[in-house]
């Protein structure tokens, strides 16, 4: 520790090169940083997932309807604790651009269903009494400025009304929180019985189930029962863990995480070699003064460990600081409106920034500090 | 004349020894040029995603070719006709006839489950029902291998992009669909379009065999020319018996490839300009090295009589000279790794697989060069002031 001025002298010796080298490390982390993000943002579903949580849709096509009537069956069979569904209503506020998704749930057994959406309980109970009532999630909310209260009118291509309308308006009664940070608080859920009564066509189906098993080591037995339930009926099932529907959903959006891994390894290669060279040169042009330090009884460990530290105290310092902006940048929030929803940083990939910084900085100190450290004393200072 | 050309003669002599003297500095050098690649290689190789994604749906339109879909739906998927409606739509002014009728097709569209071959996993893969005419709607669609599926049988078509995407999609081969095996009889092309990542089949058994009575999604209508668009427009609209919306189809991928592509091209762009600016500190660190490392030879010059322009000049011609290196080597990664490369993903819009090819178009190897330009030049001009700046005495007494 008391090297440290010294080493930080070192550093500093030539500031413009230094500031240089240590600004694309800081724009490296930022791009880590939002490259992470974006990953998060396509594949993240995988990891919040619910593991007691099956999802159940038609065999033949998930865009084929299933009857309502499912439900209490579902509810049979053992090892199934809770069973709901949900419905694609695909509406658009003002301009499809403005995608967010909407679904008809029964309210209730929906909470339950999936708790990580927090729903105040005086909310809730405004929802059970108000047939076009809706809630929607806080980034919805703020995004459009709605207040509980507002009428919000959605136009449905799929689904037109009874009186050959296609808006449907609902009454906002409650704005719902994630249970947890990573929870997605886009979509606006409404009531599946005013639905139900309110469309001219599909009444009594639904588009997907959700089911809760009460033994999550034994979902593999639930899924073979949902299936064989269901077996040469008109509506066969497909069942499976809702991870795995949620991978399979991501992957379909194309080998996302192939590609950015690919991107970051060419950013840190780069990145590799700036600060190597930075630092070979550094070592180069004070090659007399590591003589004197080694002739004044400086050991060859002590002189690689000085070395060495210059350049990992360099890329920590800067790639601390790259990550901290890109998080601040990140936590503003999504750069395509609207498209990624999940658009966040979590803590884990910091903590791997982190540790590649350390590594960035043993990786392009480790030649040159080998290098300090194998010179001959009598060499260097003739160099003077 | 003479003041001029003299001053070219100094500013290519001065640039001559710079670029004789980079073997001196191969690491600094070596480490610019890699960098600047790497931002040209990235830069082209996301937006060529972009391009190759708007191509085969630019592909997939032809001006005289209009779409009918119910009125509020922005894809076939979410639209909805009866038999009563495209028939009076196939009745419609302006379509083109044969001799087997009006040019229409009446078509269905719903998503078959069958695994990617690249991962295993089940995609949402577009199958469409197409009447009669289907075929003479779309004059670039042919069948290339095999023959073309039997109207009333459980036959299907195959689209090229599909077949070399999806698993098990092979003539001879049986698929599920619905519940019953149908058999595979033809692959089939359609100029590089969005419909060779599709499946096909007759609408009336698809209508079948997916419970969907006598309905339909959308009408496919060949016009006699693209002017004749309006006139049918406006029959259509004007109908107080429909509530449709009329769209050419090249307008109609147009539209549907706008989430993908502003996606892409976003965070493409974003991507980017943050390692463009990464890059820049890296060229600038290559030119401020250079320079110091040759404040006296500069300095001599200036004392020669080299005049500080034409210093500013050459040193800035040096720093581009190393980023076009970087920008071009950069530009041949991206064409070699990237061009053609196949790839599927979700279309948002039409909730199913779209098979594509990336595609490095000239204009994204000029782009990505134009890039590399910028980024020599902001990394050369403040070495190059300083170089010139510097007074000769203090220069030339670093020795």
């Amino acid at each position: 520790m008391k090297f440290l001025p010294l080493i930080w002298h070192s550093l500093t010796r030539k500031k413009l090169r230094a500031s240089l080298t240590f600004l694309s490390i800081v724009v490296a982390f930022i791009l880590f940083g939002f490259l992470c993000a974006i990953n998060e943002a396509l594949v993240g579903g995988v990891a919040v997932a619910g593991a007691d949580r099956l999802i159940v849709r038609d065999k033949v096509s998930i865009i084929n309807m299933m009857p309502v009537t499912y439900k209490e069956k579902m509810e049979r069979i053992p090892g199934v604790q809770l069973a709901t569904h949900q419905t694609w209503f695909g509406g658009i506020y003002q301009d499809p651009k403005n995608f967010f998704m909407q679904n008809p749930v029964e309210p209730e057994v929906f909470l339950k269903m999936f708790p990580e959406f927090a729903l105040p309980k005086d909310q809730l109970k405004v929802w059970l009494a108000t047939r076009d009532g809706a809630v929607v999630g806080r980034k919805t909310a703020e995004r459009f400025g709605w207040k509980i209260g507002d009428k919000i009118p959605l136009m449905s291509p799929i689904w037109p009304k009874t009186d050959n309308t296609q808006v449907w308006t609902f009454t906002l009664v409650g704005i719902y929180d994630g249970a947890e940070k990573r929870t997605d608080t886009t979509a606006l859920f409404f009531r599946y019985d005013y639905f139900d009564e309110a469309r001219i066509w599909g009444k009594g189906t639904v588009g997907w189930y959700s089911i809760r098993v009460k033994d999550p080591a034994r979902a593999a037995e639930v899924v073979r029962a949902v299936d064989a339930e269901f077996e040469n009926s008109a509506n066969e099932t497909k069942t499976e863990p809702e991870r795995a529907f949620v991978q399979a959903w991501a992957s379909q959006i194309g080998d996302i995480t192939l590609i950015v891994s690919t991107i970051l390894a060419a950013v840190f290669f780069t990145l590799l070699l700036v600060t190597g060279n930075a630092m070979a040169q550094a070592v180069r042009e004070r090659t007399g003064e590591l003589g004197v330090l080694k002739a004044v009884g400086f050991t060859n460990g002590r002189v690689l460990t000085m070395v060495l530290s210059e350049a990992c105290l360099m890329t920590v310092v800067a790639g601390t600081l790259g990550l901290g902006l890109g998080w601040m940048i990140i936590s503003r929030g999504d750069p395509t409106g609207g498209l990624l929803p999940m658009f966040a940083l979590p803590f884990h990939h910091l903590l791997t920034g982190f540790a590649i910084a350390v590594a960035l900085g043993v990786a392009s100190g480790i030649l040159p500090a080998l290098h300090a450290m194998t010179l001959g004393v009598a060499e260097a200072l003739r160099r003077i | 004349m003479a003041p001029l050309f003299n001053w070219l003669l100094q500013v290519s002599a001065i640039t001559r020894f710079g670029l004789m003297s980079l073997p001196r500095r191969k690491g600094a050098v070596a480490a610019t040029i890699l960098g600047v690649a790497g931002v040209v290689a990235v830069l082209v190789g996301v937006l060529s995603i972009a391009a190759g994604f708007r191509r085969v749906l630019a592909m997939s339109g032809s001006p005289d070719v209009a779409i009918v879909l119910r009125s509020g739906a922005d894809s076939e998927m979410v639209s909805g006709l009866t038999r009563q409606e495209t028939r009076v739509i196939s009745d419609a002014p302006g379509i083109a006839r044969s001799a087997r009728g009006s040019l229409a097709s009446a078509e269905l569209w719903v998503i078959l489950d069958l695994p990617k071959r690249s991962t295993g996993t089940d995609a949402n893969v577009p199958m469409r029902g197409v009447e009669r005419n289907g075929l003479e709607v779309r004059p670039g669609v042919r069948v290339v291998e095999g023959r073309m599926f039997e109207l009333g049988k459980n036959e299907v078509i195959v689209g090229r992009g599909a077949a070399s995407s999806f698993q098990g999609l092979e003539v001879g081969k049986m698929i599920k669909v619905a519940h019953g095996q149908w058999l595979i009889t033809g692959i089939f092309t359609a100029n590089g379009g969005v419909s060779e990542s599709e499946i096909w089949t007759d609408a009336h058994v698809l209508q079948e065999a997916y419970r969907r009575g006598d309905t339909f999604q959308s009408v496919y209508a060949r016009l006699n020319s693209p002017g004749d668009f309006q006139t049918f427009k406006d029959a259509l609209t004007s109908n107080p018996r429909l509530s449709v919306k009329v769209e050419r189809q090249s307008d109609f991928y147009a539209g549907q490839s706008e989430t993908m592509t502003r996606l892409i091209t976003t965070l493409g762009v974003l991507i980017a300009s943050l390692m463009a600016i990464g890059a820049v500190f890296g060229a600038l660190n290559t030119m401020y090295g250079a320079v110091a490392a040759r404040t006296r030879e500069i300095a001599t010059l200036r004392a020669l009589g080299f005049g500080s322009a034409a210093i500013l000049v050459s040193l800035m011609m040096e720093s581009l000279a190393l980023a076009l290196a970087g920008g071009v080597v950069g530009a041949v990664v991206a064409r070699l790794a990237f061009n053609n490369l196949q790839a599927s993903t979700m279309n948002f819009q039409s909730f199913s697989q779209v098979v594509f090819a990336f595609k490095v178009t000239p204009d994204l190897l000029v782009r990505g060069v134009l890039w590399s330009a910028i980024i020599g030049l902001c990394g050369g001009i403040f070495p190059a002031l300083r170089a010139c700046r510097l007074p000769i005495a203090t220069a030339l007494r670093e020795l």
